[in-house]
């Protein structure tokens, strides 16, 4: 068999996730050995210019720009792969769209903002069809090992759709609320193995919410620890503000 | 013959972190343009910060980039503690020392090996190296595992750390987990050897201009990177809280990047600078190997800025056992773990504050400054990032590459352009996100 020609591209991002699969160590060496890969620009400054069996998005699309781009890719690609919490919920480049969008242009750039064209933060599925998904921020490489087995054996790779809290339990941690602090475990996809909880932190949402919380649970929870809601839906907004735009 | 005309536009420039290009113009011999542009897609980070609690500074902060994620948590933690008046205790100091110094080394090879190796070695990018110089890369992807691996136990991972917050560490490492981290350092060492004797005999360009190196200064004995004032081979000697005196940003329209500029038009920061300012205070062992490599200050040659962080890989990696052989017979105090979001319950009284994180980053010295009001809510933020103080450096430094290698093809000529530049490591997603060399 041929082996998949594959290629990376980052939008606006941090580039933590690409950073993830250096990580890996010698076994990137394993990953690397069943594609062929023709373009990674933060790595190599070989470039193709056909066509690519996969492509792996890193990045939100937050400008016109963009746009084009991630256009141009989609139609280059068999199979794309939206790579990351920036690239499968817009992330923290979401928080942006909390703002007018000339208001913090000003106030990062000044007199001269206009220079600095910026839109609505989207993630790439808001904007081009996604074959995979690979939430996180950063990926959990476990799960985007499993994914590109997937993606090598033509079958789809269901995200888990079932609350933080149950990989967190699993692994005996005690329940921040208990602690005395909010966590967004309840509502967010599991997939990560309640990496942040297992080290002290609470979780910030980065996987996306699940496509139907228990709301209901989730009100009591917060009437039972005098939690007001405003307090959720802000720490929602760090990562998932994109959900408003349809 | 020398060339009259040229043009080059490096277009989206490759292994460097972040989106930039190089654009050169030279008409009858003279230059008519040499940019940097910064062309990455601008991400309003201090305008997102406002109106974010104190307390979720450094987890936002740290996405500015995934390569110096852990440096930015540090200089965020910093100004947040400024601010609201904490002051941490020494054995979080040493943490967070510790840290600092697995960013480096974690941080410096990927940029020797993965980013600089490929161009002393003739190739496009490491991935012909896994088939001719396999050994290389199996140890490269190695020591960066290991640095890895470290992290993970320390902070639960090294993109984007979790336990390191304000005011402490929300886990802290049990003592099985010291001893796993000495263990994985101190076998870190026959690697560094041979890092040291690979690099020690490649060659890197003759190249050399006089400037101004900034980073941070002490009193004491340590070579300073968690803290200390600001200094320059100028002489300038300020406090971290005056730090605006040191950059005087400033906003060129073809860069997303912000720049900055003290005593000449122009300063650099990073590796080659904090040699150059604290070469004394280097550990004996990373002196010796950057005299192995005639390396010696003050060093005006930017493409040695690589073997600069060679040194410091060594320093880092010898600072940081030490640090953990100090863990192991001193052990840890377990009640100074910390619950994350404690102000949910107002353990952590906020003030109306402003504070100041001056760290030094891979890349170089980096600012994160906030404004706090009186609920604790950020009314104001700035951070100064490493690459925006490097890249009117870089432009001055083309500006003067450029004539003196006229005489050589345009190829030549891009390659060392794009050498150069790599040589500071810039890191784009930081700036906003970095390169590609146009010559027009």
């Amino acid at each position: 068999m041929k082996k998949p020609k594959i290629a990376f591209f980052d939008f606006a991002c941090c580039e933590g996730c690409q950073l993830q699969v250096a990580n890996m160590g010698e076994g990137v060496l394993d990953v690397l050995a069943a594609f062929d890969v023709v373009e990674w620009r933060e790595v190599m400054s070989e470039k193709w210019d056909k066509k690519y069996d996969v492509a792996i998005i890193e990045g939100s699309i937050t400008d016109n720009h963009a746009v084009e781009r991630i256009t141009k890719i989609r139609k280059k690609a068999n199979i794309l792969i939206a790579y990351g919490s920036c690239a499968t919920i817009g992330g923290v480049n979401g928080m942006k769209n909390n703002f007018e969008l000339d208001d913090i242009r000003k106030y990062v750039y000044g007199e001269s903002y206009k220079f600095f064209p910026t839109e609505l933060t989207k993630a790439v599925h808001q904007v081009v069809k996604v074959d995979y998904f690979v939430n996180g921020c950063p990926v959990y490489i476990p799960e985007f090992v499993a994914i590109l087995k997937a993606v090598l054996q033509g079958i789809p790779y269901y995200v888990p759709d079932y609350a933080v809290c149950v990989e967190c339990k699993l692994n005996e941690n005690i329940c921040m609320y208990d602690k005395g602090v909010t966590c967004l475990g309840p509502v967010t996809r599991a997939g990560c193995n309640s990496w942040c909880i297992n080290n002290g932190n609470i979780c910030y949402g980065c996987r996306g919410m699940l496509s139907n919380p228990n709301e209901k649970s989730a009100r009591d929870v917060l009437a039972k620890y005098n939690i007001p809601i405003e307090l959720i839906i802000n720490k929602m907004n760090m990562y998932n503000k994109c959900r408003e735009i349809i | 013959m020398a060339i009259q005309n040229l043009n080059i536009n490096v277009e989206y420039l490759t292994r460097v972190e972040g989106h930039g290009n190089i654009v050169i113009n030279v008409k009858e011999g003279k230059i008519e343009t040499c940019k940097l542009e910064i062309v990455e897609a601008p991400r309003f980070f201090e305008g997102m910060l406002r109106g974010r609690s104190i307390f979720e500074a450094q987890h936002i902060t740290s996405r500015i980039c995934g390569i110096c994620a852990c440096g930015h948590t540090l200089a965020s933690i910093q100004a947040a503690e400024d601010a609201l008046g904490i002051i941490p205790t020494s054995q979080t100091i040493k943490l967070r020392k510790l840290l600092l110094d697995l960013e480096m080394l974690d941080s410096h090879l990927l940029h020797i090996y993965l980013l600089v190796a490929p161009d002393l070695l003739g190739v496009k990018s490491f991935v012909p190296l896994i088939n001719s110089h396999n050994e290389v890369v199996r140890r490269a992807l190695r020591m960066k595992k290991k640095c890895n691996d470290v992290c993970d136990i320390l902070v639960g991972r090294h993109v984007h750390p979790i336990s390191a917050i304000v005011g402490g560490f929300t886990k802290l490492p049990e003592e099985k987990d010291i001893e796993n981290m000495l263990g994985l350092l101190q076998g870190m060492r026959p690697d560094m050897e041979a890092t040291v004797e690979l690099f020690s005999k490649l060659k890197f360009p003759d190249f050399e201009r006089d400037t101004e190196y900034v980073g941070l200064v002490s009193d004491d004995d340590e070579y300073p990177l968690l803290s200390g004032d600001i200094g320059s081979t100028d002489n300038i000697r300020l406090s971290k809280h005056d730090y605006r005196k040191i950059t005087n940003e400033f906003i060129v329209p073809h860069s997303t990047a912000k720049r900055t500029k003290l005593s000449r038009e122009s300063y650099a920061v990073g590796a080659l600078a904090r040699f150059n300012l604290n070469y004394d205070k280097l550990l004996s062992e990373a002196r010796r190997v950057a005299e192995m490599i005639g390396l010696k200050p003050k060093c005006i040659n930017p493409f040695l800025n690589t073997a600069a962080q060679l040194v410091e890989c060594v320093h880092c990696l010898e600072h940081a056992i030490g640090i953990l052989e100090e863990f192991k017979k001193s052990k840890i105090n377990y009640d100074e773990e910390i619950v994350v979001g404690l102000n949910e319950n107002r353990k952590i009284p906020v003030i109306e504050g402003n504070g100041v994180g001056a760290v030094e980053v891979p890349r170089g010295i980096l600012f994160h400054n906030y404004q706090t009001d009186e609920k604790g809510c950020i009314s104001y933020a700035n951070c100064v990032i490493p690459t925006n103080q490097n890249t009117g450096n870089i432009e001055y430094d083309l500006k003067k590459l450029i004539p003196e290698i006229l005489d050589r093809n345009e190829e030549e000529i891009t390659l060392l352009s794009e050498m150069l530049v790599r040589a500071y490591d810039p890191c784009i997603s930081c700036s906003t996100h970095l390169l590609n060399i146009k010559f027009m």
